[in-house]
């Protein structure tokens, strides 16, 4: 393993906020996407895909409304200005392109940009998909958040997948706690990368081949979060 | 013609018991049922076809039930034959799990939007259509594919069923609903796709109470309605 501090989950949250632009119309997936809204200090719109445009934070204990929950099924708020659709509609968002970004996690990703995220695999486990194949089948600006290595110390980063594929050729950008990766022509491009972590260690240990941007800088965040 | 006649009329889809609620409602029929999560599911109606007796069901539902309730509660006692949805798991646990590892139920898995829209086409008189969800994946296994535009599609069939069992806010006795918050979720589209569309609302209104420019469902879709207090689980 390698002998570095790699960023916290609040941290990858942070950093992928960073990229976000005024005025998008956002989906972010359970887990670790869903943590970039407390750094997003711009006029975005969040969707989510049970039915909701304009989704606020969490409701407060006590003002939960059974009625009004996010994908997760947890008790939310509406902002001024958003509206209710039915599903048919909530997916014609979706799969139509009519979402500007959608952030999700991940069990792997190719350097073609393909995507597992929905299923382990084994016979034990009860099969459950949502709409995790539709997010990643219409949208076109999809990134992903995820640590780099799994608890195996595996790299997520793959050449092929292990796990059942989700969705093909659809991720753009990978957010990870070790460093930041463009998917551009069926290459993995390093654009900002741990201090102190060299490109050759972290190849090393991955077992897939990485390419270092010539304007790559150096991955930061802040410490208090 | 008298168009102010529907002041006098006769049509009322609003029943008063659950029994003529859920009339003709029998054994291995495929009944659809709202809701994602606990939003918007008609539990009492599900309460009713549990109390009914009713057997061999195909259910077609986002979800599965949790705990011991909604579909959990057919689930229970072995009388669904198969469950169409997509997110049968539950973070904190379901029937559904223990069932389908002893092999007691059926599943077909299928994207959510792809049941939105199955649904929809079921409802529409659309004898499927093609889509880019799944490609490639294990849910797309023997499936047609057809190139368009030279992207490629996968082909999903309709969906429709016997009953469908719907919650809403509102209703009037011409069967127009209007829906709370994000319960709203599948009801329009499985309203639409059945041969016996039931609904339970929290309130009925008069004609003509309900906002024309607001109502969601118009009343074509709606056969039974019946007024009851909402089971909301948190």
């Amino acid at each position: 393993m390698l002998n570095i501090k790699p960023l916290n989950k609040n941290q990858i949250a942070w950093r992928a906020s960073q990229d976000v632009q005024e005025g998008m119309y956002i989906n972010l997936g359970i887990g670790l996407p869903v943590l970039m809204s407390n750094y997003i200090n711009k006029e975005v719109i969040y969707h989510s895909e049970n039915g909701i445009l304009g989704m606020g934070p969490q409701a407060k204990k006590g003002e939960e409304d059974p009625n009004l929950v996010d994908a997760a099924k947890n008790p939310v708020t509406l902002v001024r200005g958003g509206c209710y659709f039915d599903s048919s509609v909530s997916f014609a968002m979706i799969r139509g392109g009519h979402l500007n970004l959608v952030c999700l996690g991940a069990f792997q990703v190719t350097n073609e940009g393909d995507i597992a995220n929905w299923s382990v695999g084994d016979e034990e486990t009860l099969p459950s998909v949502g709409g995790a194949m539709d997010l990643v089948s219409g949208v076109k600006n999809i990134w992903v958040l995820m640590t780099f290595f799994d608890k195996q110390g595996k790299s997520k980063l793959v050449r092929q997948l292990t796990y059942p594929l989700t969705g093909k050729s659809c991720v753009k950008r990978i957010y990870t706690d070790l460093a930041v990766i463009d998917i551009i022509q069926n290459r993995f491009i390093i654009k900002e990368i741990l201090d102190g972590l060299s490109v050759d260690e972290l190849q090393k240990s991955a077992n897939v081949e990485l390419f270092l941007d010539e304007n790559y800088k150096i991955l930061k965040a802040p410490d208090n979060i | 013609m008298n168009y102010e006649g529907r002041l006098f009329g006769m049509i009322n889809k609003k029943v008063k018991t659950m029994e003529e609620a859920l009339n003709g409602l029998i054994d291995g029929m495929t009944i659809m049922i709202s809701g994602f999560g606990d939003a918007g599911v008609p539990f009492n109606l599900i309460n009713g076809v549990f109390e009914m007796g009713i057997k061999d069901l195909i259910i077609i539902s986002n979800n599965a039930g949790r705990y011991d309730d909604g579909i959990s509660k057919l689930l229970k006692e072995n009388r669904v034959r198969k469950i169409i949805c997509s997110y049968p798991r539950s973070l904190k646990g379901s029937i559904i799990e223990k069932k389908y590892k002893e092999k007691a139920v059926e599943l077909e898995l299928v994207p959510q939007g792809t049941l939105a829209e199955r649904i929809r086409c079921g409802g529409s008189g659309i004898g499927g259509f093609y889509t880019r969800t799944g490609l490639g994946t294990l849910l797309a296994q023997n499936k047609e594919i057809k190139v368009i535009d030279d992207i490629e599609y996968v082909f999903e069939a309709p969906l429709k069923a016997d009953f469908a069992l719907v919650s809403a806010l509102k209703a009037d006795r011409w069967g127009n609903l209007i829906y709370s918050k994000s319960a709203r979720n599948f009801g329009p589209l499985m309203c639409m796709a059945s041969n016996t569309t039931v609904v339970e609302v929290q309130d009925c209104v008069e004609i003509g109470e309900l906002e024309p420019e607001n109502i969601i469902t118009p009343g074509i879709f709606v056969d039974r309605v019946i007024e009851i207090e909402p089971i909301l689980i948190l």
